[in-house]
């Protein structure tokens, strides 16, 4: 569950580096996206790297997804009879949010890559070839907007307590100090990647990022 | 002042249980919440009613048999044990809920009573070291920084009482494990049995049906004791030590 999910945290980071080309404006955005496929040629064939990066991604989606199944149903088998009254008193939003915030940001990285990369979708009905012009016409559409907002809120929250979650499963914060830093690392972490994410479809819709 | 108790009445583990709803008059804020609880159950015993059975005994808050869930806290809400909780804590014509733990490695044996001997049968499984019987050995011949006896005498007041499953949303023992785990291995006395301690206890807390830990931090909050949330961060590190040398 940690190993993959930090596998995840960085693939995110550098994921919203790259979104960030938005902002130099449509050819060094399309060059960015252009230059992803071509990166290690010659040694590697087009989009060789990609589809190592893509690879190693889907095996940490699967032992993530399998770990967080299994947790789930020993959870659910560990008590199978409820409280009539049970207080939370000190876990966080985000730790709560963990299972169904998991399965929302599933169901979102499906729905995205059917947008950006498998299916293509222009929601605005106009071309889908031109990576840059694809993301114009997407954020251009309030809706979506505020789909991939919502999305990068779950993002931040699983991100907040995923950080110090996989520090504390991989026997790192073995002192206050270590769980204080690493429940800050936490925020620093959700907020940059969803920040940074969130930058590029708000100024879409505002108008300062166009076609 | 009054008070209204619903309890959770179970004639025995076979049987189902529900919420009752019992009043109660003339409760002190002096009374410790298990005294409240006496004189409910003399009151049933002068109706002729099944008086509500709750574990407790030395009421000092050092033994870790009484354990109730009260208003949706394990142990209510002080951070200390169910007998050291006092009835000023409440206010009159409070309702009180009482639950007992919930965990199915703690199976219900009547009203508030668990079975917790799952917890014995981790220590069993790991949760000891072995060392000579005789005469004791001279103090000084085994030194111990100072730093890390503070750290073992501090979480070896885990008096397991359950709180940790308790509270846990995933009903996990993984406080209780990684306080006796970070208790023994921080002294030179627990090293030799450092990696099958972990790893056996691990395995009959998951075989006792306790559910994973997902650093949720609802155990550190209801214990009694404030065991740290940093033991369960040195079982993992023992753990991944463990299987590092071939457990």
């Amino acid at each position: 569950m940690a190993a993959s999910g930090i596998i995840f945290i960085g693939f995110v980071l550098l994921h919203m580096y790259g979104n960030l080309k938005a902002f130099s404006g449509h050819d060094a955005y399309n060059e960015y996206a252009e230059h992803l496929r071509t990166i290690g040629e010659p040694m590697l064939p087009r989009e060789g790297l990609l589809w190592i990066i893509r690879s190693v991604l889907i095996v940490s989606l699967v032992v993530h997804v399998y770990c967080a199944a299994a947790l789930w149903k020993r959870a659910n088998k560990a008590r199978t009879t409820k409280y009539v009254m049970k207080k939370n008193i000190a876990s966080s939003f985000s730790s709560r949010l963990m299972r169904w915030g998991g399965l929302t940001l599933l169901l979102f990285i499906i729905w995205h890559l059917v947008n950006f990369t498998i299916g293509k979708v222009n929601v605005q009905g106009g071309s889908t070839n031109d990576p840059y012009n694809l993301l114009v016409d997407t954020f251009d559409t309030w809706w979506m907007t505020l789909i991939y907002l919502a999305a990068m809120f779950a993002l931040a929250m699983h991100l907040h307590h995923g950080v110090w979650s996989s520090a504390q499963t991989l026997g790192l914060t073995n002192n206050a100090r270590a769980r204080r830093n690493a429940k800050s690392l936490g925020w620093i972490v959700a907020i940059v990647i969803a920040g940074g994410f969130s930058l590029v479809p708000i100024f879409v819709l505002a108008g300062v990022i166009t076609k | 002042m009054k008070v209204t108790l619903k309890i959770w009445r179970q004639p025995d583990a076979a049987s189902k249980g529900a919420m009752h709803t019992y009043e109660l008059d003339g409760v002190s804020e002096d009374m410790s919440f298990l005294e409240m609880l006496d004189v409910l159950n003399e009151e049933l015993n002068g109706k002729g009613e099944d008086p509500v059975a709750f574990d407790s005994d030395c009421r000092e808050g050092i033994c870790g048999m009484c354990g109730l869930m009260i208003n949706g806290q394990a142990h209510g809400p002080e951070v200390t044990t169910t007998c050291q909780l006092h009835m000023r804590s409440f206010k009159d014509g409070d309702e009180i809920v009482i639950e007992p733990w919930r965990a199915d490695a703690f199976p219900v044996i009547k009203d508030l009573v668990v079975d917790r001997g799952a917890f014995d049968r981790i220590i069993q499984a790991g949760g000891y070291i072995s060392v000579n019987t005789g005469s004791a050995p001279e103090a000084h011949s085994v030194p111990v920084p100072r730093d890390d006896a503070l750290r073992a005498f501090n979480v070896a007041t885990c008096i397991g009482c359950g709180a940790c499953v308790a509270a846990c949303p995933n009903g996990s023992a993984s406080l209780f494990m990684g306080a006796k785990i970070t208790h023994l291995g921080e002294l030179p006395q627990g090293q030799p049995e450092r990696d099958t301690r972990v790893v056996d206890m691990v395995a009959q807390h998951d075989h006792e049906g306790f559910g994973g830990c997902t650093n949720i931090g609802e155990c550190t909050a209801a214990c009694p004791k404030e065991i740290p949330l940093d033991v369960i961060s040195r079982l993992n590190w023992d753990l991944h030590q463990a299987m590092r040398h071939g457990h």
